[in-house]
This record gives C-alpha cells, sequence and structure tokens, in this order.
C-alpha cells in the first residue's frame, strides 16, 4: 500500500502503492496505511524529514467513491473525513519537514495530500494532471483543500479550481502556485532529498499557522474577497440555477472557513462535506456520472462470449452532415474509412467537413499538421460502392426516406463482407421495418447517432427484430472505438432518446397554444436545469424538422396516427406563420440581425395569454415530469434499460446531472408522490402524464427504479 | 397612549459625496453634533431632558462606528445625562430613529427623544461594513440576491416603466428641487454647517443639476446592465420573476439617487415637556413603522408600508395631502404612486434625492422635515413620508398638522 524507506540522511520516503486498484486511490486501507507510515516517520527519530511521492506513474488521483456511496448519515460521512483530514494536519504541525513530490497527476484527496505537505515539488511530466476536480461529481474537497488552497493562493486564484474543478498541468499549477517548483523527472526524489535537508527545517512551520499570518489576497471580510462574494453568487446561480449544492458549499467553506483559524475552518469544511455526501443531487451525480457511465463506457451490458470485432475500415454511406461527422470520428480513432455520397463532389464536402474541423484542431495548438494528415488520408471519399468490399461496418447515413434506405442497403450488401454489419443512422425509423429490404437481417443494426457528431457523445444502438446479439455487442465495440457511449435500445418509433427528450418541447408548445406565458415556459424551463429553455431549443434545431417527422409518421401510420397535442402548434408554425426555426431567423422567437432574440410577438394573438397564469413551479413539472414519464413507459416496454435510460438522457440531450437522469428524477421525487402529480397532471392535462402500472406498483410498495 | 408631537426638523445642506465635496472635510460626528447644537440654541433647551438621541447610519464603521449617536451628543456638548444610540435599517434608518424616536415618548418611556441620522458617504463609502445578506454565500445564494441597481431595474420591467418614463421623472425632480430652493421652501430647515470657527462650510444643496433635461439624460448609458448582463444578475432575478423575458436596464446616474454627505435630526416628545420648555409642536406623530417584502425585487416597499401605516390610523391614502417617498431610484417612486394611485403632484414636491442627495442614514429624518415645512406652507395638514429599505423592507410615518 504505502513503500516505506528510511535512508542513512534521514529521509523517510512513503511511496503510493496501492497495488490492487487500477490506480493510487484512498480507499480505507490505503488511507490507514498512509496514516500508519506517516505516524511512523513522525515518531522514529532517526526520521529528519520526509517524502511523500508515488512508486507508480501517478501520484494518487483521489478519493475511492465507493468511500461517498455507501454513507448514509452525515456522522457517517464526518467519521470518514475525520481521520485523514486530522491526519494530514498532523503532517503540516508535526514539526518534520514534509515534502511531496509530485511524479504523476495528483487530484482531489491526492492533490489534498500534497497541499498538507511543506513543499510541493513535481516532475516535469507531461501527463500530469493537478487539480481539485470534487465539485464535478457534486462534492468539495474534504482533506483540507478549501482551506489550504484559498490561503495559499488568495481565494480570487483558488476559485476556479475548487468552484470548476479546473486541472492543471505541471506548468499551469506552478504558474498558478499550486506548486512550488518542476524539475526532470529523474531528479524528482534527490531535488526533494536536498529541499528537505537543506530549507526543510526552516520551513516546518506554514504561515497560517505562524503569527501575523497575512491571507494572500485578503481574507473574506477584506475589501478585495467581499466585492468577490458580493458578485460571485450570481454567476453560480446562473449555472446551478440552485439544483446542485456544491459550488454553494464550497464558496461557504471558504467564505465562513477562510475567516477563522484553519482547525476551526477544516472542521467547517467537513461539515459541509457531509452534508453534500448524504444530498440527493451528489448522490445522483456519482450514480450516474460516476457508476453508470463508466459502465456503459465499459460495455459492461455487452453481450457475453461474444469475441470482439476487429475493427479496420467502416464506410459510411451519404457525405451530408451526419455520414460526414460519422466518418470524421471514425478517422479520428485510427478507422479507414470509405465515404460514399452519389456524386464525388458531394463525397469530397463531406470529407472537407473533417478537414476543417481538423484544420481548427491544428489552428488552436491541439493537434499537429501530420496528425491532421494522417486522420484525413483515412478518408477515402468516392461515389463507387466496391469501396464497402472490406468494411468490418457500413453505416448508412442517407436522407430518411424508405426507398432511399432500401436502395443503398441492398447496394452495399451486395458488395460487403457476409458477416460485416449494417447499420442505419436512422433518427425515425423503426429499424425491424428498414430491415427487411436486408438479406442478413441478424447483422442489421441501428445506430443512431446526434447532431454534431463530433460533439454529441451519445449512440443508441438500435436492436431490430431480427437482430443479433452478436450484432449489438459488434456495433457496442464499434461506438466504443469512436469513443462514445453505447446504450442498447430496442426498437420503437423515435427509440428512447427523441422519445422521452421530445415531451420537453412538446410540453412547451401545448402549454404556448394553451396561452401560457411564453417567458414563463422558457424561464421554467432554464430553471428546472435544462440546457436550454424549450422553445429556443426547437429554434435551434428547427420548427420543420419536428414538422416533417411528424408528416411522415403520419403518412406511416395512415388511419392508426393518433393525433397529438402538440400536432397542432408544428402546423401553425410551419403552414400559418410560416416559422420554421432559426435558420430562417423566424421560429418561436425572431432573431433580429442587430439585437438580442425576442419571443415572437405575434404569439398574443393566436394563442391568447390566458388570463390565470400557473406557478411557475407547475410550468417547470409539466416540462420536466413529462420527459419521466415517457421514460417510465420505455422502461415498462422494454426499450431500454434504468442505467441507460439515465446515462442517455444526461448524454443524449443534456439533462441536469442533478437529478442522476430522467428515470432518476422519479426516485429523487418519490415514486408515490411522482405518481400523484402525474394522476393530477393526466386528469388536468390529458393522458400523456398517465403513469405504466410497473411504475404505480412500485410506488404502492415504496420501491425505486435504482437501489 | 402618550402622543408624540414634533417640535422641529433640521437638516444639513447635502454635500456631493466624494473628495470635491464640500462636507467631505468635516467628520459625520460633526455634520450630527451642527444639528444637535443647533436644537439646543434654537429652543434654549435643557439638555438634560432630553432621555434619548437615536441616530441611523447605515455604514457604521470607522468614524461611524462604535454608536454615532453618543459620539454625536458628546460633540455637540450636551448633557452626560442624554444617551444616544446607533441603528441600521438601511435606507429608513433616517426616519427609523424618528419611528424609535416617537415610540419612546408614546409608550411614556420619554419625554423628549430626538431622531435623525448621519452618513458621510465620501468618508465612509457604502458597502464599507459589507455583512451577510450582500456577502455570505449562504444567505445570498438561497435568498437570491441581487445589488439594489438590479432590483430598481426589475421594478420598472414589471410594472412597465420606460427609460422615457424615468428619465422624465428625474427631470421633473430637478425642476422641483431648484424651484423649491429658489423659492425658500427648505430655509426653516436647512442648517448651514460651519467649521470650528462658525465659518459656513456649507448652506445649500450641493448635487442638484437644475439644468437636467431629457436631452442630457438620453445620453447616460444605463448603470446596472453591466452586472445584470454580465455578471448574471438578470438571470436571478428571473428565477424570482419568471414571467419576464428580460430586465430592461433604464437607471443611471441621472435617474437614480446622488451620493451625498448630510445630517438630519427631529426633535420629538410629549405635549407636557413641550409646554414646560413653551414650545409648540409642528405635528403630531399619527402612526408609523416597517413592513418586510420580497428581498430580490427588494424596493417595492413603501406602498405595502403606507398601506399599513395609513390603515393603523383608520386613513386611506386620499387623506394624505402630501407624501415623501424617497427617490432612491425613479421606479421606485413611480411604482409607489402606480400602487396608491396617487398623482404626482402630491408627492416629493419639493423634489427628492435623485436632485439633492441620499445621505443614506439621515434621510428619513430630513424627508420627515421637509414635508412638515410644506404642510405648514401650503397650510395642509395630513403628511406622509416612506423609504424603500435595502433586504426588501419599507418605512413609514404619518404625521399630521396640530
Amino acid at each position: 500500500m504505502i513503500d516505506y524507506r528510511l535512508d542513512d540522511d534521514g529521509i523517510a520516503t512513503l511511496s503510493w502503492n496501492v497495488a490492487d486498484r487500477p490506480m493510487n486511490v484512498m480507499n480505507e486501507t490505503s488511507v490507514a496505511a498512509f496514516a500508519a507510515a506517516v505516524e511512523k516517520a513522525i515518531a522514529d527519530d532517526a526520521v529528519k524529514g520526509v517524502i511523500v511521492t508515488s512508486s507508480r506513474p501517478e501520484f494518487v488521483v483521489g478519493a475511492d467513491l465507493d468511500l461517498v456511496r455507501t454513507v448514509k448519515t452525515a456522522e457517517e460521512a464526518m467519521a470518514m473525513t475525520a481521520p485523514i483530514s486530522r491526519l494530514l494536519r498532523k503532517v503540516e504541525t508535526c514539526g518534520k519537514p514534509f515534502v511531496a513530490a509530485i511524479n504523476g497527476t495528483a487530484l482531489g484527496g491526492g492533490y489534498e495530500v500534497a497541499l498538507a505537505c511543506h513543499r510541493r515539488i513535481a516532475a516535469d511530466n507531461p501527463k500530469t494532471q493537478i487539480g481539485l476536480p470534487e465539485v464535478t461529481l457534486g462534492l468539495l474537497p474534504a482533506a483540507g483543500g478549501t482551506q489550504r488552497l484559498p490561503r495559499m493562493i488568495g481565494i480570487k486564484n483558488a476559485l476556479p479550481y475548487l468552484l470548476e474543478g479546473r486541472k492543471a498541468t505541471v506548468a499551469q499549477a506552478l504558474d498558478a502556485g499550486l506548486i512550488d517548483e518542476v524539475v526532470p523527472a529523474d531528479q524528482l526524489l534527490a531535488r526533494a532529498r536536498q529541499w528537505l535537508l537543506s530549507d526543510g527545517p526552516s520551513q516546518v512551520t506554514k504561515p497560517w499557522d505562524a503569527k501575523g499570518f497575512k491571507f494572500p489576497g485578503g481574507s473574506p471580510q477584506a475589501p478585495g474577497p467581499t466585492m468577490i462574494f458580493f458578485g460571485i453568487t450570481a454567476g453560480i446561480l446562473n449555472k446551478t440555477q440552485g439544483l446542485y449544492p456544491a459550488p454553494e458549499a464550497i464558496l461557504a467553506c471558504i467564505y465562513d472557513g477562510c475567516q477563522i483559524d484553519i482547525d476551526n475552518g477544516l472542521m467547517i469544511e467537513q461539515r459541509q462535506f457531509a452534508k453534500l455526501a448524504i444530498s440527493p443531487a451528489t448522490q445522483n451525480m456519482i450514480r450516474t456520472l460516476f457508476y453508470a457511465m463508466g459502465d456503459a463506457n465499459r460495455l459492461t451490458d455487452r453481450p457475453k462470449g461474444v469475441a470482439p470485432l476487429k475493427l479496420q475500415k467502416v464506410g459510411v454511406l451519404g457525405a451530408g452532415m451526419m455520414g460526414a461527422g460519422i466518418a470524421h470520428v471514425s478517422a479520428q480513432a485510427g478507422l479507414q474509412v470509405a465515404l460514399i455520397d452519389v456524386d464525388q463532389a458531394a463525397a469530397e464536402k463531406g470529407k472537407g467537413y473533417s478537414a476543417k474541423l481538423l484544420d481548427g484542431l491544428v489552428a488552436k495548438g491541439r493537434m499537429a499538421a501530420e496528425a491532421r494528415d494522417q486522420t484525413l488520408a483515412l478518408i477515402q471519399p468516392t461515389t463507387d460502392f466496391a469501396a464497402l468490399a472490406d468494411c468490418d461496418l457500413v453505416v448508412e447515413a442517407v436522407f430518411e426516406n424508405r426507398a432511399v434506405k432500401a436502395d443503398v442497403t441492398r447496394r452495399a450488401e451486395a458488395v460487403m463482407k457476409p458477416d460485416a454489419v449494417f447499420a442505419s443512422n436512422t433518427s425515425t425509423l423503426p429499424i425491424t421495418g428498414l430491415a427487411e429490404v436486408s438479406a442478413r437481417q441478424n447483422r442489421f443494426v441501428g445506430l443512431h447517432f446526434f447532431s454534431p457528431v463530433e460533439k454529441m457523445p451519445l449512440v443508441e444502438v438500435i436492436r431490430g427484430e431480427k437482430t443479433s446479439d452478436e450484432t449489438i455487442a459488434h456495433a457496442m465495440d464499434y461506438v466504443k472505438r469512436i469513443r462514445k457511449t453505447p446504450i442498447v435500445v430496442n426498437d420503437c418509433p423515435a427509440f428512447y432518446a427523441n422519445r422521452a427528450f421530445g415531451m420537453f418541447p412538446f410540453e412547451a408548445m401545448i402549454m404556448l397554444k394553451e396561452g401560457v406565458n411564453p417567458n414563463l415556459i422558457e424561464n421554467a424551463g432554464k430553471m428546472a436545469g435544462m440546457p436550454m429553455p424549450p422553445l429556443a431549443l426547437v429554434d435551434e434545431f428547427s420548427v420543420e424538422l419536428l414538422y416533417k417527422a411528424m408528416q411522415q409518421n403520419k403518412a406511416d401510420l395512415g388511419s392508426a396516427y393518433h393525433e397529438r397535442p402538440q400536432d397542432a402548434v408544428l402546423i401553425d408554425m410551419v403552414e400559418k406563420f410560416g416559422r420554421p426555426g432559426r435558420r430562417a431567423g423566424k421560429g418561436f422567437y425572431d432573431y433580429p440581425a442587430d439585437g438580442k432574440k425576442t419571443i415572437w410577438a405575434g404569439f398574443t394573438e393566436h394563442y391568447p395569454l390566458a388570463k390565470e397564469q400557473p406557478d411557475v413551479e407547475e410550468v417547470r413539472k409539466r416540462l420536466m415530469y413529462s420527459q419521466s414519464v415517457e421514460a417510465a413507459r420505455c422502461i415498462a416496454e422494454g426499450i431500454v434499460s434504468v442505467r441507460d435510460a439515465d446515462v442517455g438522457s444526461l448524454l443524449g440531450w443534456g439533462y441536469p446531472p442533478a437529478f442522476g437522469g430522467v428515470i432518476g428524477y422519479i426516485d429523487t421525487v418519490g415514486a408515490s408522490a411522482f405518481v400523484a402529480e402525474c394522476d393530477r397532471m393526466a386528469n388536468a392535462y390529458g393522458p400523456r402524464f398517465a403513469v405504466p402500472d410497473a411504475l404505480r406498483a412500485m410506488a404502492a410498495q415504496g420501491r425505486r427504479y435504482h437501489a | 397612549m402618550t402622543e408624540a408631537y414634533i417640535y422641529d426638523a433640521v437638516r444639513t445642506p447635502r454635500g456631493k459625496g466624494r473628495a470635491s465635496g464640500r462636507l467631505h472635510e468635516v467628520a459625520p460626528v460633526r455634520l450630527a453634533a451642527g444639528l444637535l447644537k443647533e436644537l439646543k440654541s434654537r429652543h434654549s433647551l435643557d439638555t438634560s431632558k432630553i432621555n434619548d438621541v437615536i441616530l441611523g447610519c447605515v455604514e457604521p464603521v470607522h468614524e461611524q462606528a462604535a454608536d454615532i449617536g453618543k459620539a454625536a451628543v458628546f460633540a455637540a456638548g450636551y448633557d452626560d445625562a442624554v444617551p444616544g444610540v446607533q441603528l441600521n435599517r438601511f435606507c429608513g434608518s433616517g426616519l427609523e430613529a424618528c419611528n424609535f424616536a416617537a415610540a419612546l415618548v408614546k409608550s411614556g418611556q420619554a419625554d423628549f427623544t430626538i431622531g435623525g441620522g448621519v452618513e458621510s458617504m465620501s468618508r465612509v463609502p457604502m458597502f464599507s461594513s459589507g455583512g451577510p445578506w450582500i456577502t455570505d454565500p449562504q444567505m445570498t445564494i438561497p435568498n437570491r440576491f441581487v445589488p439594489q441597481g438590479i432590483s430598481a431595474d426589475l421594478i420598472a420591467t414589471r410594472y412597465g416603466f420606460s427609460r422615457e418614463d424615468v428619465d422624465s421623472y428625474a427631470v421633473e425632480s430637478q425642476r422641483r428641487a431648484k424651484h423649491a430652493w429658489d423659492n425658500g421652501h427648505f430655509k426653516k430647515s436647512v442648517v448651514p454647517v460651519r467649521d470650528i470657527n462658525d465659518i459656513v462650510v456649507l448652506d445649500q444643496d450641493e448635487h442638484m443639476r437644475p439644468d437636467t433635461t431629457m436631452q442630457s439624460l438620453g445620453q447616460l448609458e444605463p448603470s446596472f446592465a453591466v452586472q445584470g448582463e454580465k455578471h448574471g444578475f438578470d438571470g436571478v432575478a428571473l428565477m424570482r420573476y419568471p414571467e419576464l423575458a428580460t430586465i430592461d436596464h433604464v437607471h443611471h446616474a441621472g435617474n437614480s439617487s446622488g451620493i451625498v454627505d448630510g445630517a438630519s435630526a427631529v426633535l420629538i416628545g410629549t405635549a407636557e415637556a413641550g409646554k414646560a420648555h413653551g414650545m409648540k409642536p409642528r405635528a403630531r406623530v399619527v402612526s408609523f413603522g416597517t413592513i418586510g417584502s420580497e428581498p430580490t425585487i427588494m424596493l417595492t416597499g413603501p406602498a405595502p408600508a403606507a398601506e399599513m401605516a395609513l390603515k393603523r390610523a383608520g386613513m386611506t391614502a386620499a387623506d394624505v395631502d402630501l407624501f415623501e417617498c424617497n427617490e432612491a431610484f425613479a421606479a421606485v417612486v413611480l411604482r409607489f404612486m402606480q400602487a396608491l394611485n396617487i398623482p404626482h403632484d402630491k408627492v416629493n414636491v419639493n423634489g427628492g434625492a435623485i436632485a439633492m442627495g441620499h445621505p443614506l442614514g439621515a434621510t428619513g429624518g430630513m424627508l420627515l422635515g421637509t414635508v412638515i415645512d410644506e404642510l405648514e406652507r401650503r397650510d395642509q395638514t395630513v403628511g406622509l413620508v416612506t423609504l424603500c429599505v435595502g433586504g426588501g423592507m419599507g418605512s413609514v410615518m404619518v404625521v399630521e398638522r396640530v
């Protein structure tokens, strides 16, 4: 756990080596071992100074989240943080010099160990990341990070690291004062030893433990920090909408703790941590952002016993925006790509999309010119289907038209290897139907990418009626290869993500038509934590697109089509008002060339404002409950798993992590309260709020989706 | 219950609240002491009969700290028997001091009291004392705190006052203030500030810009657009008022209260105490009080405060002859008039803080003097003074000439 070595100079080296984990993490065992080593070094008179370092490539990457996941009460949380907090305080005040020899990445608790030492020397390692990213998982640094960093570099300078979880390279860390010194990697331990022997003995008292400590930049009541605290909350509230308690708790630690002595400050930090650790938002974030997403990325749901797909070359049919994006991310993952379109110019244009994106990376210094050229060389734009002959997987991304899709499917399969996977990137057409033209329906699968492909991390892997387990596994392999997250979804109209997410803008349109003040709708959407207000969002991806999808759906289903309450708004918008969306400069908003967008004033004429306006809370509920109840229906119908439903909502449509996802929302509200509200809303607004029987039973039995 | 009467109300002229202002050289304790001395000499007061001196002060730190009420008592050379106290109800402090002073008298616990306030904004700037409700994240975040300028712009947006509305209000305030000064309407109350040799330092309000026009105001940039849009306070305001699309930033230095130095003092007492000193009461304190209101919009307190005090007195707004509603921002007064349905010709008839300035802790006492002077000049009866107060409060007093 901790390698302990004492040399002739009286320098003890405590080296982290948590061999039973993939990386050095702080858990119960490793912290206990570290504590024992620290106590031993302090007690041993032969020890003059201590180097804390690591025997592995990284220094220490933080605390094991399993610790937090199991905490149920504030007392338990404090019992968890107190030992390490006290130990590090002992390191700081024991009278022997400690130096952190930061050989590699030091994050979270790892960096807090370094903060407690009397000096931080880092190896000049380009892979090293230094920082306190706890906030990104709804936590705060509870081993002194909120107290030591501001006392060391000032409140203003510490804020981005604490509030945003900013990570620094070694050079940035030196510049910001996070570390004191950088040396070549092979001299790290020698320099640490030298410092302990020469400067160490005179540096064993931290500035904040010395008389007359002057807080760098001033303590919270000094004029500078006062103005920071005066102004900073607006920025935080705009970002969090008050749904994320971690930034608030971190600020509270700094404000309260930095006005007094550090020992009391550390207590305040632990109390704030305890409150966070047991908060629903933090538990939700850890569950979904860390565990569920990690599992999805590790393909834990991949069908068992299927040999991995050996991928060298993929084919992409259609070089429009989606196809070009798919070709781009594939090439970036080192795959050869045959990018096929009807004429050569269109295919070349698709490759040009990649060239433009890569040029951007080169211009920003994030990619070398040679790497760009190598990546681009992987994409072969052509009109010749013969280029698919050696592809391991082909994705079609042609128009959402059955005949066109059927045609390319046949032509592709005519040349493809018999065991190659054929994937359709459709967002609207059920896979089982598309697969009917295929000669090998077991190798036919849906891969639903989101736009823009290079930015959106989610891919829905759609299982058609005859799609084999092997094909699902291989499709997941491909998604992983292009560094995206797959969720497995059973075939149904709109699949999962668009089906559940769609309720958000649809409910907004329904309310608009009812005469709800559009500002109230938009602000409620924002306050719910959604990344964009619903009507503004529809404008961005186009009102017309939804209109066309609805018309397609109508045409497909014929007399079986059930009109939905938002249809009338879509028809009005496109046919009557001539407002197809942002690109036309006219959607739910007006987009003046010289100013800010404003809600179209014409709505007051067509959808007059209701005299009685609902409370913003009711509007928010309608926007959020409608999504969750649709997702619950998807679960009940066996379309998607609970885990994937949550992961998909975060990655697919930016659902707020504070709730853990669209299904986590139901757990957060509580199933029985959720069902009662849905019953009320189904009665008031329509059957779209009716809950599936499985959810009603769950509520009755007091069960949750997540254990 | 004992009645409380106002025997006199005095104020300093208001100096520009910066280094170039004429009162910048005068320490706040001496601004207040000058008025206490004036009351003593005007009425040949036996100061040992004064049971308390209550001064409002919003930034009670540094030279306004450590109970400037008692410090002013010392500096004025009042009898050792006179205690002093400082209170802080933000912008309502000066009136609140008079409310408390009146309450002591009405409850039979004092014969004579002095209320008022002092603020040298040039020497102890705004926000000097900090405080949790504006800086402690555990308060500001759940409370949806926004700075007052944002609140003022929020009032304008919510209640439909355009830039033109607030600017015309400001032009009128300047016109009225100039007219009042030109015609000596303030002469009973304004006591020149004198130096140690009795030489006059300032005898006129210094902040006024009587040449203000719609055109000149039109050139001013909104003061709170950056705070609102760039720092995100508009977003915070919308969390409380989600029915709005944006905040319309209409306020600027020309239609907001001026930053000035000044003090006020109001002598309050029982009928018997006045009679014993041979003084004639100028007005009776009818009712008073303070209310709390929604803190993000913050500055809408005057209307509900006025309604509360009028109800307590068994009156309605129609019974009031003259109103003084502090011109913290133009929209505050416009909203006050709108909410109570009061014509502009009954409100702030001699101008207000937009023209003459708002020395935070002192203003309430100044407005009390202004309204009583004007009631006497017009031979009218009932006056109401109200101020919007930080944190979402409103202070009020209703007086009646006797």
